[in-house]
């Protein structure tokens, strides 16, 4: 077996690291993060989440705050999504896009007060959407990068509310599925929403980094009677995908649009201007090249980034994620594929090291947790 | 982690177990536990010749896919196709279920140069420490 020992210096270590050691995690790079892949085994903690429940660290998440008379206005024209679905307390998913309709990144927006936003953005992206929002600030708006200074766990799974409940004792009954509460607590200010990236019922809690600590040990205690677990980004990865949430850098990125990626439901055709509206009509009624499917393997094997995809011998896409179902227990994944192909039930070829493994198209998502009400978000 | 003294080691992490003339390969516990999950096993075919170093099988994790290579050039002889139906049985007993082929060293030199489990034990410890 080739071990390749990666250059670690450079990475970014979570505040929780030395806990992560403490649980026994296998490290690896995720970005510029040094992150843990896995405590015990990747299939093993994605059935915690799926059955029971598990806490995910992924402080390396990015938190901007727009705050200002302009912000609503600013902020709705950044997001592809329409604003005018949220009041205060509620989460709306959109991707942001240039003017040619590129995606800049996916973020959740929450809408605190109607002059006050929070914008949780991909760690890779941080400095460039930044730069991004900055160029494209208009009138009274702060925009304010907290990233480094706060720390966000997600609790997810069957099981996460009644650990919720055991950790802060709070009445959780005013929030359901893409709403938030904000409060004090022993922890200093939380703010909890229920949101995540699992497809399991799940909450996220940002916090300050310097308060991260006693509020991870005091979760682990009162996950306990409820088998809580650290979960690692393995199954962060085959979780996310089994529910067809994409991973932007992989699923799209600057040069795919929302429309290609399936992300029809997060725009907000009404709206009267957005960023990138212009590029994304003209695509919605010229039609668009390639689409992106998701797909199983019917042959033994993981397909896995970058493999090209076949019908009837011919290049017709490439594969943006793939990996082996626990759930499923075979292989599944994503793929950018021509329009004209782009079916479900065709069959396609994927060629892994050389050689044609048989796929094909089906419907998504892989994975739906039962009587799920979490299939699109505030949509 | 769980190096028998019996078996013969290499830097890649394959062990080494001599039966009469043949030779039966595996991966050693500490590859398991690096790879983890093991979902998927491309194996060589019975009559192939092999070189040492080569890599002539592949591991799929859920995490990645790892190379296996050859610990010493000859000819392979039977596979164990128990892995193409339970791959996982390579976490469970790397030593034992877990093997993954057998075969016959054209160059006997190749297996005395093999690390011991003193030497293997000893390489694991330092790539830890570093």
């Amino acid at each position: 077996m080739t071990n390749p020992s990666e250059d670690i210096s450079h990475l970014k270590k979570l505040p929780l690291h030395a806990q992560h050691e403490r649980f026994g995690a296998h490290f690896g790079a995720f970005g510029d993060w040094y992150v843990p892949l896995y405590y015990t085994s990747v299939i093993e903690e994605h059935e915690t989440v799926r059955n029971g429940v598990g806490v995910f660290d992924i402080s390396h998440m990015g938190e901007f705050f727009v705050r200002g008379k302009d912000a609503r206005r600013v902020v709705n024209d950044w997001m592809t999504n329409d604003l005018e679905k949220l009041s205060p307390g509620r989460a709306l998913y959109s991707p942001v896009c240039r003017e040619n309709g590129g995606i800049v990144d996916d973020v959740v927006v929450m809408m605190e007060e109607t002059d006050q936003y929070m914008i949780v953005v991909n760690a890779a992206n941080i400095e460039k959407d930044f730069a991004w929002f900055d160029s494209h600030r208009k009138g009274e708006v702060v925009l304010e990068n907290a990233s480094d200074g706060m720390a966000l766990l997600a609790v997810q799974g069957p099981q996460s509310r009644p650990v919720i409940q055991a950790l802060f004792g709070i009445d959780l009954s005013p929030i359901s599925y893409y709403h938030f509460v904000k409060f004090d607590s022993q922890f200093g200010e939380i703010l909890l929403s229920e949101t995540g990236y699992t497809g399991e019922e799940g909450f996220e809690i940002f916090c300050s980094v310097s308060k991260v600590l006693p509020l991870f040990q005091r979760l682990m205690e009162a996950g306990k009677p409820f088998g809580l677990k650290p979960i690692g980004f393995g199954a962060r990865d085959t979780l996310r995908l089994e529910s067809r949430f994409l991973l932007y850098g992989h699923d799209m990125t600057d040069e795919t649009n929302p429309l290609e990626a399936g992300l029809g439901w997060t725009i907000g055709w009404t709206k009267e201007n957005f960023i990138g509206k212009q590029a994304l009509e003209a695509a919605r009624k010229e039609g668009f090249k390639r689409r992106l499917i998701g797909f199983e393997l019917e042959d033994r094997g993981i397909a896995r980034e970058g493999c090209p995809v076949f019908v009837e011998g011919q290049p017709v896409g490439k594969v943006t994620s793939g990996t082996h179902s626990p759930t499923l227990k075979c292989g599944i994944g994503l793929a950018y594929v021509a329009i004209e192909h782009a079916k479900i039930g065709q069959a396609i070829d994927i060629e892994i090291r050389g050689k044609y493994t048989k796929a094909r198209i089906v419907k998504t998502p892989f994975y739906k947790r039962a009587n799920s009400s979490l299939s699109k978000g505030v949509s | 982690m769980n190096f028998p003294a019996e078996l013969r080691y290499t830097k890649s992490h394959e062990w080494v177990r001599r039966s009469g003339d043949k030779l039966i390969v595996g991966i050693t516990d500490y590859a398991q536990h690096e790879i983890s999950d093991v979902v998927f096993i491309e194996l060589p075919h019975v009559g192939q010749q092999v070189e040492q170093g080569k890599g002539i099988s592949i591991v799929e994790s859920v995490k990645a896919a790892f190379d296996i290579y050859a610990p010493v050039s000859g000819t392979v002889k039977a596979i164990n196709t128990t892995l193409e139906s339970d791959p996982a049985i390579v976490n469970q007993d790397p030593y034992g279920k877990g093997w993954f082929f057998e075969l016959t060293s054209s160059k006997p030199s190749e297996f005395e140069s093999l690390l011991t489990r003193d030497q293997y034990e000893s390489m694991i410890r330092q790539s830890a420490a570093g």
